[in-house]
């Protein structure tokens, strides 16, 4: 029998694939991969495109995933996918979008957050939270 | 009869308010489990990358990243996780008060704090007594997919990136069990490798393409999905939280209930001995 490895396809959401393989075959950045056991460790980002796994029955499974990264140890391979195509200057976008959500939340923004009034509200609250529970064992 | 009518009126609205509050705890029950299959199928992910993070930790590599070094400055970033919606009990106000009690040590020490708020009740919560917000999401709903929290997480990289804040800190609900729900604050960056001992020897991956760049990409991830899984843990404490709150409440409004209907038939049995007394007395006098 061919010697297998271990095969985790996961991304932040979900696990989409766990089990042995006899080969992965996967789109690094630098080019096409094809794993076998035994391999040395690597650690490449990967391009969007599909993740293939010939398992040892030989069938061949096919993913696809929108890029992210794939770690090779001698016996397990882990796929980490990303959940949407990324970009550096789409992450900014996004970060940029944030930035902007927060100005205009904040009519005083940059302002020194106030400790003593926030403490006084917060304390407020719990002292009512308590109250309506002491209540609903008085009623018991 | 006329007899109770303000306690008629007030008996109905307060079932009517009960029947909503019911069907609110049914739905956080059922949204509660769903949210608990969320936190479970996010563990596999931030587990993995523990890993590979852990081994390199351990690898020795050529290149020492500056998210797993200690930095220079004294200045902190908070992302702060709430929840949209409220009816929840103490959720969110427990969490805040844990917070600002760090805050205010931090504060005491001469360090800056920069926020990052994800949910409307952080959001509110902090453009009602101020502080330095840097980034906001909110509106997640009931599914938070990453893709809604990259912007935040990269606002938040980018102040560390700058060197204008040296530490950043998660803070979140952890969910312990339906019943419990605790207030955590957790240091994200600059990443804590935990001490395995079994990997201790010397080896290194083949990076593909620069060192730099894969583990830039990778640690970016692992914080990205280490926010994720505070969303998640804070939505089932959500769930959970709202699910007992809308139980004291329809509970509350049974008693109430219990009590007005014995008041009512208390009244309505007075009216009727009354008149009986009455045509018993009138009777008697003919």
């Amino acid at each position: 029998m061919a010697m297998t490895m271990h095969v985790d396809i996961v991304s932040a959401e979900a696990e989409i694939f766990s089990g042995n393989a006899e080969m992965v075959f996967a789109s690094g950045v630098m080019g096409e991969l094809g794993i076998m056991p035994r391999h040395t460790p690597l650690l490449t980002e990967l391009r969007p495109g599909e993740v293939r796994i010939r398992t040892p029955e030989g069938e061949e499974l096919f993913y696809y995933i929108s890029g992210g990264m794939l770690e090779v140890q001698p016996h397990v391979v882990t796929v980490l996918a990303d959940t949407a195509l990324r970009a550096k200057d789409l992450d900014e976008a996004a970060a940029l979008a944030a930035k902007e959500r927060a100005e205009q939340d904040m009519k005083n923004k940059g302002s020194e957050f106030e400790y003593a009034k926030a403490q006084v509200q917060l304390a407020e609250a719990m002292a009512q939270l308590r109250a309506i529970q002491k209540l609903r064992e008085k009623s018991r | 009869m006329a007899v109770g009518k303000e306690i008629r009126v007030k008996i109905k609205s307060i079932k009517n308010t009960q029947k909503i509050t019911r069907a609110m705890e049914m739905v956080a029950a059922s949204k509660m489990r769903k949210a608990q299959d969320r936190m479970q199928s996010a563990r596999p992910y931030a587990t993995r990358i523990r890993n590979v993070i852990a081994h390199l930790a351990h690898a020795h590599p050529e290149y020492k990243h500056p998210y797993m070094q200690e930095q220079a400055g004294k200045d902190i970033g908070v992302i702060v996780i709430s929840t949209d919606r409220g009816l929840c009990g103490g959720l969110n106000s427990n969490l805040f008060r844990a917070l600002v009690r760090s805050m205010k040590q931090w504060h005491e020490e001469g360090r800056k704090i920069e926020l990052c708020t994800v949910g409307r009740k952080a959001a509110g919560f902090f453009s009602r007594f101020g502080g330095r917000v840097i980034a906001q999401a909110s509106n997640l709903g009931d599914k938070p997919q990453v893709t809604d929290l990259i912007g935040s997480v990269r606002a938040m990289l980018n102040a560390y990136d700058e060197g204008r804040v040296s530490r950043v800190y998660l803070a979140y609900n952890e969910f312990v069990n339906t019943m419990t729900q605790s207030p955590r604050i957790e240091q994200l960056l600059p990443i804590v490798p935990d001490s395995d001992e079994r990997l201790k020897h010397h080896w290194d991956y083949l990076y593909e393409p620069e060192a730099k760049d894969v583990l830039t990409h990778l640690l970016t991830r692992y914080v990205e999905s280490l926010v994720y899984q505070g969303v998640v843990d804070n939505l089932a404490c959500e769930q959970a939280a709202r699910m007992v709150a809308m139980k004291a409440a329809s509970d509350n409004a049974g008693t109430l209930i219990g009590e007005l209907q014995l008041a009512y038939n208390k009244a309505r049995q007075a009216a009727i001995t009354q008149e009986i007394a009455e045509i018993v007395g009138g009777a008697a006098a003919v």
